[in-house]
Parts: structure tokens; C-alpha cells; sequence
């Protein structure tokens, strides 16, 4: 009797030990997995703040008035500014804006208000994925053969409609998701007093999608701000003022460019400069309407998926 | 107050769902006006090297001894690319989970959004931070050693490194993908059901355990299309990698080590076409943008058909 007890205790106490032993490699594991999650989420958060560290430090140095106001002088006295930059980006970004807002919204609602799941429609939205994956340097290449070579020069044409193929598939598909969450019970009921269905659109559901809408607005135009590639082909670059919309102008990433691959240290020091400019455009831009907008909707937009 | 929206109720309604569906085909119009421009503009290139365009390794303007092959280049893509997705998914997905998963959601909100903001810095900042700040890092903390210990023993090493190579672009490049791996497979995390964590934390899975058997096993597909997704980036990223990669051409742009001077499609795209000096020039870098164009349309179809099959929506948009 009292044998079989003390066995009995002897087991237990074996069990409990290869499972104490178990449960400690277990944890082990765990603790090391859960510390490499944490590893990897600093590495991502090192070289952003890096990034922004760098552009600050180095880029305050270079801004003065004449960098902002005036033509790019000499690169080797760093004389001059980035003030054709500056313009160039505002009049390509807005004209291709122009051009992109419009086209995309109004797809986005014929593919949530009007198409149902047809082929034609699952033929957009599919093509519209596809399309905001594709290297932004092809789009330089539709730019230059479909308008440079046309036209016969390179033009401010070009390069805003180079962006505005990169615009338009985030605008539809923003517009879209937009327009789904707004509840039908709006539409219904704009429809019991009888009105069209395009006034409904336009004016009764457009009020609860706006917001969503105008994010994404924003969000492509901080996208296409920071493009370089596809305006080499298009707008050239120049360090002349906007003399039409048919001849070549600058950009701000463009003109980064040039002054990161010249030798001279003023340069550089131009080119952050510029790039500081740059950032708090679209930063500036995208933190202040995720306070004061995306906060009102339900709708949540990710960004970092374009 | 609506009464003036009464009017107008038949052909209004007619003309805007026309412009409504007009705007709609434009999308299907600009992917065909793509498709036209690159087949147009590098069809010269093709008349002239045929086939061999793709499999050739010369790349002479030279007036007379014209010869382009677009091999070198191809490489020189394919391999930044590896490099980018062996660094940069593999962090990602440590990101997806952590946030997904472990943090609390004080954390995780905050958290998210700057992972977004990575992705909202343009990729010529990313490029001037490489250049002058980044590829130090790497000559010095990365390079420099693995040369030092491995260089005479592994060729895979041999080179001695200047940091404006193909692993600090590939590095560079797996930073930019982060934001879009990780956000993707967050959000196929996300809609992997309770019920799967539930039952394996009930067998007294730990954490990791419940990661490794219950949601990985479910995700995996849509894992996979997050990662091509970014692969997708990584191909078809410009002026970052013009800026680090060194830019040689020829056979040259073949690295024969990791820290080896290459080319990619679309870098040498952006360096050459303004000094470009014939027609046939440019339609050879032309020739480069379709392969490019092919590479990642191919890519994306791929990626988009994996992530939508596991959360049956468009990636990017959670509600």
C-alpha cells in the first residue's frame, strides 16, 4: 500500500517535470519569437526616423528666402534656389490632378453605384488593381511616346499625363469603397421622393462619401508629388520658370536628383534643401487630413498599399 | 430644399451613367494606351536584335557597332529584387504579427500609422538618404566585415565593397516594400477567424505556437500574394536604385559578388534616356520598360489573384 503510493507520488512527479520541461522550451521558443516580432518592428522604425533626422538636419541649413524664391544659380557656389522646382510640381501635380480626379471618381461610383459583378465591371476593378502595381517608369514611357513624340517636345502635357495613370486607379478604387459603405437606407429614401438617381449620387450619397473620397484624393497627390521617374521622359527638367504647357519644365524630384549626382557638396546641401520642401508637402498634407478627416468615417484607408 | 432635384429625371440619369461608364472603360483604355506606347516604342529595337535582345550582353551605342542585349539588366533586377524579399518579407511579416497579434491596441494603432508613413516618403528621399547617410551603414557595419572574414575564402563575398552595390540596394528596396508586405499581410491576419486562435490556445499552444500552426497554415496563400505584391515594388523601383546600384552596363552590369556594381531595367532606363543618342538608343531602353512592364504585370495578376482569394476584397481597404 504504502509503496504503491510513493510510486504513484514518484510518477506524478516525473509527469510534472517532463511537462514543466516541455512548457519552458515552449516558452523559451516563444519568448525568442516574440522578441525577433520586436526586432523587426525597430528595424522599420530605424530608418524612417533616419530618414527624417537627415532631411531635417541637413535640408533647415540649405532653406533660406532666396532658396525658395529664386532660379537655380551656380551648383558649385550652391548660389540660386529651387523656386522653378517648386512651381513645376504645383502646376504638373494640379493639372494632372485635374485630369485624374474626375475620370477616377466617376469610375468609382459607375463601379458602386451602377455595375453590379458583370464581366465588364470585375474587368475594370481587376485591371484597376493591376494597373497600381506597374513601375511608375513605364508610365514615363506612355507619356513619351504618346505626347512627346507628338508634340515634338517635352511638355508639361506629358508629364501630367504620365501622373495621371498613376492617379487614377487609387482614386477609383477609394471612390469606390466610398461610395459601398455609405448605408442604402439614404439612398432609399432620397429614392422615395423621387429623385434621379444621378442627382441621389451626386448630391445625397456624394455628401457621406465625400470625406473618404477626399482622402484618397490626397493620398494620390502626395504619390505622384514624390514621382522622378516617369517625368524624365515627359517634363525634362529645366531651371526656367513655366513658360507654357507645351515646353519643359522642373520638379521637385527632379531637380533632387540632379543635385544629389552632382560632385559638389553646395549642391547636396541644395538637395536636401529641396527635399525637406518636398516632405512637408506631402506629409504636411497626409497627417493633416488624417486628424481633421478620416477621423469622421468609418471608412479606414491604407496607404501604404498603393 | 431638394425640390430642384426633381428635375431633369430621365435623360439626366441617361447621360451620366454614359459618362459614368465612359470614365470606367478609360481605365481598361489607359492599360491598352500602355500596351501601344511600350509595343510602339520599342518595336525598332526588336526589328533589329530580334530575339536576342533579351538573351544578349552588349550594350553599344557606338554609331555603326550598335549591339544591345538586355540580359545583364534582367539579372541585375532579379537579383536586388532576392535580396529585398530575403531582408524584407521576413521582417514584415515580424511586423504583421507583432501588430496583429501581440501589441495592445494603443500600440497598434499608432503603430500602423507609421508604418504608412514609411510608404508615404517619396522613393527619391529614400534615394539621397542611401546615398549620403545609409550605404556608410552598410559599407561600415556590413560589408566591410563580411569582406574581412570571408572575402579570400567565399567568392560571394570577394568584392571590396564601396556601399553603392547591389545589397545596398537590395536593402534599400526591402525598406520600401516593408510598408506594403506588412499591411497586406496584416490585414490577411486579420481575417483569419477567431476560432482557429481560439482552438489552439484551448490545446495550450503558446503564442508563437498558435502563430506557426493556426494562422500561418490558414494565411499561407495570401501570405504568398502579400510578398509578390512587394516583389512587384521592388522590380519596378527607379530612381532609388539608380542612385545606389552603381550603374555599370555591358556584361560588367552581371555582379559577380553581392557587393558588386549592377544595373537594373529601370535604372538604366532613367540614366540613359536623356544622353541618349540615337532613335535606336531609346528604343532599346524602350525594349528595357517591356520587359519590365511584362515582369511586373505578370507579377501583380499573380499577387492579386492570391490576396483576393483569402480576404475577398481589394487589398488595402479594411473596414
Amino acid at each position: 500500500m504504502q509503496q504503491k503510493e510513493s510510486r504513484q507520488e514518484d510518477n506524478r512527479q516525473k509527469i510534472q517535470d517532463i511537462m514543466s520541461r516541455q512548457s519552458s522550451k515552449k516558452k523559451l521558443i516563444d519568448r525568442i519569437m516574440s522578441a525577433f516580432a520586436i526586432i523587426c518592428v525597430i528595424s522599420a522604425l530605424i530608418p524612417l526616423g533616419s530618414i527624417l533626422f537627415e532631411v531635417v538636419k541637413n535640408g533647415i541649413s540649405a532653406i533660406s528666402i532666396e532658396f525658395l524664391t529664386q532660379p537655380p544659380g551656380s551648383f558649385f557656389l550652391g548660389h540660386g534656389g529651387i523656386a522653378p522646382a517648386i512651381q513645376g510640381t504645383l502646376i504638373v501635380v494640379g493639372l494632372a490632378s485635374l485630369i485624374g480626379a474626375p475620370v477616377g471618381i466617376l469610375s468609382g461610383i459607375y463601379l458602386s453605384e451602377y455595375a453590379g459583378n458583370g464581366v465588364f465591371p470585375s474587368a475594370v476593378r481587376f485591371f484597376n488593381d493591376v494597373l497600381t502595381g506597374l513601375p511608375s517608369i513605364v508610365m514615363g514611357i506612355v507619356g513619351y511616346v504618346s505626347i512627346v513624340l507628338l508634340l515634338g517636345s517635352f511638355s508639361v502635357w506629358a508629364g501630367a499625363f504620365a501622373l495621371s495613370i498613376i492617379m487614377i486607379p487609387i482614386v477609383v478604387r477609394v471612390t469606390e469603397e466610398s461610395f459601398k459603405i455609405v448605408p442604402n437606407s439614404i439612398r432609399e429614401a432620397a429614392h422615395s421622393l423621387g429623385i434621379p438617381k444621378w442627382k441621389i449620387t451626386l448630391f445625397i450619397t456624394m455628401k457621406s462619401a465625400k470625406s473618404g473620397i477626399l482622402t484618397g484624393i490626397v493620398l494620390a497627390v502626395s504619390r505622384i508629388a514624390g514621382e522622378t521617374a516617369p517625368l524624365i521622359m515627359t517634363i525634362l527638367g529645366t531651371s526656367l520658370f513655366f513658360t507654357g504647357f507645351s515646353g519643359p519644365i522642373d520638379a521637385l524630384p527632379l531637380r533632387i536628383w540632379r543635385l544629389a549626382s552632382q560632385p559638389y557638396e553646395s549642391a547636396h546641401s541644395q538637395g536636401w534643401g529641396a527635399a525637406l520642401v518636398l516632405i512637408l508637402i506631402v506629409l504636411i498634407l497626409s497627417v493633416v487630413l488624417r486628424l481633421f478627416v478620416q477621423s469622421k468615417t468609418g471608412y479606414k484607408l491604407n496607404r501604404a498599399t498603393f | 430644399m431638394y425640390s430642384s432635384l426633381l428635375q431633369g429625371k430621365h435623360k439626366g440619369d441617361r447621360i451620366f451613367h454614359i459618362v459614368a461608364v465612359a470614365a470606367a472603360g478609360y481605365t481598361l483604355f489607359m492599360l491598352a494606351i500602355i500596351a501601344f506606347s511600350v509595343g510602339d516604342g520599342s518595336k525598332e529595337i526588336f526589328s533589329f536584335e530580334g530575339f536576342g535582345f533579351l538573351t544578349g550582353t552588349d550594350w553599344n551605342p557606338v554609331e555603326g557597332r550598335e549591339s544591345y542585349g538586355a540580359l545583364p539588366y534582367i539579372i541585375g533586377t532579379l537579383i536586388s529584387s532576392a535580396i529585398a524579399m530575403i531582408i524584407g518579407v521576413p521582417i514584415s511579416l515580424g511586423i504583421a504579427v507583432f501588430i496583429s497579434e501581440m501589441a495592445p491596441r494603443r500600440l497598434s494603432t499608432p503603430l500602423s500609422f507609421i508604418i504608412e508613413l514609411l510608404a508615404a516618403v517619396p522613393s527619391i528621399i529614400y534615394g539621397l538618404w542611401a546615398l549620403f547617410v545609409f550605404r556608410f551603414w552598410i559599407r561600415d557595419l556590413i560589408e566591410m566585415p563580411l569582406h574581412n572574414a570571408f572575402g579570400e575564402s567565399i567568392p560571394f563575398f570577394a568584392q571590396t565593397p564601396f556601399g553603392l552595390d547591389v545589397f545596398t540596394a537590395g536593402i534599400v528596396l526591402a525598406i520600401m516594400i516593408i510598408p506594403i508586405v506588412s499591411s497586406v499581410s496584416r490585414e490577411i491576419i486579420k481575417a483569419v477567424p477567431n476560432s482557429q486562435r481560439e482552438a489552439a490556445y484551448s490545446l495550450g499552444a503558446t503564442r508563437w505556437e498558435t502563430v506557426r500552426v493556426a494562422i500561418f497554415p490558414y494565411a499561407k496563400s495570401g501570405l504568398l500574394g502579400a510578398a509578390i505584391l512587394g516583389l512587384g515594388r521592388a522590380v519596378g523601383e527607379t530612381i532609388l536604385v539608380t542612385m545606389i546600384i552603381g550603374n555599370v552596363v555591358g556584361i560588367a552590369a552581371i555582379p559577380s559578388s553581392i557587393f558588386d556594381q549592377s544595373q537594373t531595367l529601370s535604372s538604366l532606363i532613367a540614366n540613359e534616356f536623356n544622353e541618349a543618342s540615337s532613335e535606336l538608343q531609346i528604343s532599346a531602353l524602350m525594349g528595357l520598360g517591356a520587359v519590365l512592364l511584362i515582369l511586373t504585370i505578370v507579377i501583380n495578376i499573380g499577387a492579386r489573384l492570391l490576396v483576393s482569394k483569402i480576404t475577398k476584397v481589394s487589398p488595402g481597404v479594411r473596414e
